[in-house]
């Protein structure tokens, strides 16, 4: 990471538009891993999002590639490329496991009774699996003076997350594409404030954001934390997009242009067709982000949308009585069911855009 | 230029006009004021060596780039801010460009269909573009399902089915194979007799120019430097760049004296060793001589005569062969001429070897004769 420190802004930004890898879901909190391209980086940001399965899959993958490209080593040197290849797998295999233990325990737990989890063993089996944790709740456990589950900060989460990631990726996508086509004057100057944006720590903006939001009378309403999602979504967003569609033939925007289309023709029947291998790769990553909020959703959505996550911690800290771990884990893996889900149905697509399909079409 | 009728350029004097157009580059001038007069029903060919601005010049005409200064006219009305899809033109590209989510059919009525024109109409039009090209039997593909050939073929269709007046080629071959570059020159030399538009071709292969162009620009650093037939382009090159570019082989450049002896012209070769005089009294100078000055002989390969025939001409000499390059035709050869270094065309059936000596000769009114310090032809 020392390497890049010497760098100016501008030669970072094309840094990213090279290496796809480096556009992670962190971009915001871990700016430097985000674009650094080192494989230690890609390792740490994935192994953040707790899919070391799809880690290990892309780091293979990539293993794969680099040595594909390699010439026919000597036989001294294949023994000592056998000898880092073990060691990346070893490496692989303990931050898998650092991240498959607390799942296992905490699926374990939350099938086990309160009397089981008493006993303190940690990593046994239940002795009699039951869901009732799990049906509790979703259904009845207390989130403050009400006790209905995490229900309804499942349905807020999707109140929120399902506009908050289409509307980021849809202006996102205008973005990027008026960049990379349309030359306009004053372009690299929006563009480098707009990536700047990226950058800023949103702790900073938070303030002068719930102000602006009360003096025109939507602080605390859905309305409110969509939009605070979508903007802080649309640098980086942008940022994908425009270096996506630069990496497409600009003779592609030249041939529409003379056959007539327009911007919005452009648009909507070139480019936008040609993006969907990005467009994947922006859903996963912005559903993740959205839904995993903390912090936004407890500032802005108001008490009527407060979404699963702060739901989940309501749960976790009220007490009546004792702390019921099973459940507690319940509701932590239910509130993790929804990114976690996309991540497994689509990780695949995540990995190929990432790796190759977002610079080729 | 041959099968325009001198009456219709009367009527319709310029299908494209370029007047004084400047392009910069942040701040970097790639065109200077260019002027191109472009004949309706021509096929102008555009040459030069790799970043002169072919393909810039080729972008402001069909108004992809905003130009710095200028007027482009294209007939006769002033299109400078057009649209480019108001121009009248079409644009063929290197990379094809084709819309890879869609079909071929689909590819070929885009436009049509952004023009709003009715259904049939774009039936009509697709299906005839796709008969002329062969392209029937692949409608329905889509273009990765293409070879190299087919996808240039839908690149020209999709210029094809618009119907317009001017046609502009940015290195269409020059991503094909030398065998379908062939056909596909042809194919698109007999698309022009057919339709008789206007056509602006940019290349660097100048087998290309000299077998497509009605006339050839060619550019260098984004200045034209000559605008002619590719006979006067090939015989009578204006500079000693034109002369190096054109021809393959390149032509034999001898450093030498231009020296008048009795009012004679003549060319003196430097040499230290053996001498060379070439007479030129009949090479057709462009202006009067004044003087001597040092200057460039340019003689093409092909214009060298090889045995007892050199005697009949005024530049006769025994030469010996150090190397040999067998072509296929015919096979070339080097030699030196009064010290430096000279190649000829020779037949392949002379059977030519390192150090074999022969007689070479050639007629210095079929030279160039360049000045050293400018370059200019004189
Ligand atoms: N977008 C651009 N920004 C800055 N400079 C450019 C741009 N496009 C082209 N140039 C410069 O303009 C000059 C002319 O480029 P152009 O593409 O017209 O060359 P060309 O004659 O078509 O070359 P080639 O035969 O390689 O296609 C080159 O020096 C190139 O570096
Ligand atoms: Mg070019």
């Amino acid at each position: 990471m020392a390497k890049i420190d010497g760098m100016t802004h501008s030669s970072l930004i094309g840094r990213a538009a090279v290496t796809p890898r480096s556009v992670s879901p962190r971009v915001r909190r871990r700016s430097t891993a985000a674009v650094a391209v080192r494989a230690t980086a890609v390792v740490e940001t994935q192994v953040d999002e707790g899919t070391a399965e799809a880690l290990a899959t892309a780091a293979l993958q990539q293993l794969g590639q680099t040595d594909s490209v390699q010439p026919k080593p000597a036989s001294r040197r294949r023994t000592q490329q056998r000898y880092g290849r073990l060691g990346i797998y070893g490496f692989l295999l303990l931050s898998a496991l650092f991240f498959a233990i607390p799942l296992y325990v905490m699926i374990i737990t939350s099938m086990k009774g309160m009397p089981e989890i008493r006993l303190g063993q940690l990593f046994s089996l239940p002795g009699d699996p039951t869901f009732a944790a799990w049906i509790k709740a979703w259904s009845q456990a207390c989130t403050g003076v009400t006790c209905e589950g995490i229900q309804a900060g499942f349905f807020n989460s999707i109140k929120i997350t399902l506009p908050s990631v289409a509307l980021s990726i849809l202006i996102g996508s205008i973005n990027g594409y008026a960049l990379s086509f349309w030359r306009f004057r004053g372009a690299n100057l929006l563009f480098g404030i707009l990536v700047f944006g990226a950058f800023v720590p949103y702790q900073v903006v938070i303030y002068p954001m719930i102000i602006g939001f009360r003096e025109v009378g939507l602080y605390g309403t859905l309305t409110s934390i969509i939009l605070v999602h979508t903007m802080f979504g649309m640098p980086i967003m942008t940022l994908l997009f425009r270096n996506y569609f630069a990496s497409l033939p600009s003779e592609l925007f030249k041939a529409a242009r003379i056959d007539g289309a327009g911007f919005w023709q452009i648009f909507l029947q070139i480019m936008l067709p040609l993006a969907v291998p990005i467009i994947i790769v922006a859903v996963i990553l912005q559903t993740t982000n959205i839904w995993n909020d903390y912090l936004l959703g407890l500032i802005f959505a108001g008490s009527d949308n407060l979404p699963m996550t702060v739901q989940l911690n309501n749960i976790v800290t009220t007490t009546y009585g004792v702390r019921e771990y099973n459940v507690n884990m319940a509701a932590t893996m239910l509130t993790a069911a929804v990114p976690l889900a996309v991540y497994l149905l689509s990780g695949k697509y995540f990995v190929r855009g990432i790796a190759s399909g977002a610079v080729k079409g | 230029m041959t099968h325009l009728s001198t009456a219709a350029r009367a009527d319709n004097p310029y299908s494209v006009a370029i007047r004084d157009l400047d392009l910069d580059f942040d701040g970097v001038r790639v065109l200077r004021s260019l002027n191109l007069n472009i004949h309706k029903g021509e096929f102008l060919v555009l040459l030069g060596s790799s970043g002169c601005g072919k393909s810039t010049l080729l972008n402001c005409i069909a108004g992809l780039l905003d130009i710095t200064d200028g007027q482009i006219l294209i007939n006769d009305r002033d299109v400078t801010w057009e649209e480019p899809k108001d121009r009248d033109i079409a644009m063929v590209f290197q990379s094809y460009a084709l819309y890879p989510q869609m079909t071929v059919e689909k590819n070929l009525s885009f436009a049509l269909k952004v023009a709003g024109v009715n259904k049939e109409e774009i039936q009509r039009r697709v299906s005839k573009a796709a008969e002329m090209l062969h392209l029937t039997p692949l409608l329905q593909r889509k273009p990765a399902a293409l070879s190299g050939g087919q996808r240039q073929r839908v690149a020209i269709g999709r210029a094809l089915v618009r119907d317009v007046d001017v046609f502009l080629f940015d290195e269409p071959l020059s991503n094909l194979d030398a065998k379908l570059r062939t056909e596909l020159r042809v194919e698109i030399k007999r698309l022009h007799q057919q339709l008789n538009n206007t056509m602006i071709y940019v290349t660097h292969d100048q087998i290309e120019a000299l077998t497509l162009a009605d006339r050839i620009a060619i550019m260098k650093e984004g200045v034209i430097q000559q605008l002619d037939t590719p006979q006067t382009i090939y015989n009578k090159p204006v500079n000693r760049f034109v002369a190096g570019f054109i021809g393959s082989p390149g032509m034999n450049f001898l450093q030498g004296q231009l020296q008048l002896q009795d009012s004679q012209p003549w060319f003196i070769a430097d040499s230290a060793l053996a001498g060379l005089s070439v007479p030129l009294t009949h090479y057709p100078f462009c202006a009067d001589l004044t003087g001597s000055k040092a200057v460039e002989l340019g003689v093409r390969p092909e214009h060298v005569v090889v045995g007892e025939a050199a005697t009949a001409l005024p530049v006769c000499q025994e030469v010996g062969v150090e190397i040999v390059e067998p072509m296929g035709s015919d096979t070339l050869a080097w030699t030196r001429l009064a010290g430096q270094a000279f190649s000829f065309r020779t037949d392949t059936e002379l059977n030519l070897k390192p150090g074999d000596r022969l007689l070479i000769g050639f007629d210095p009114a079929r030279a160039s004769c360049f000045d050293a310090r400018s370059g200019e032809r004189i």
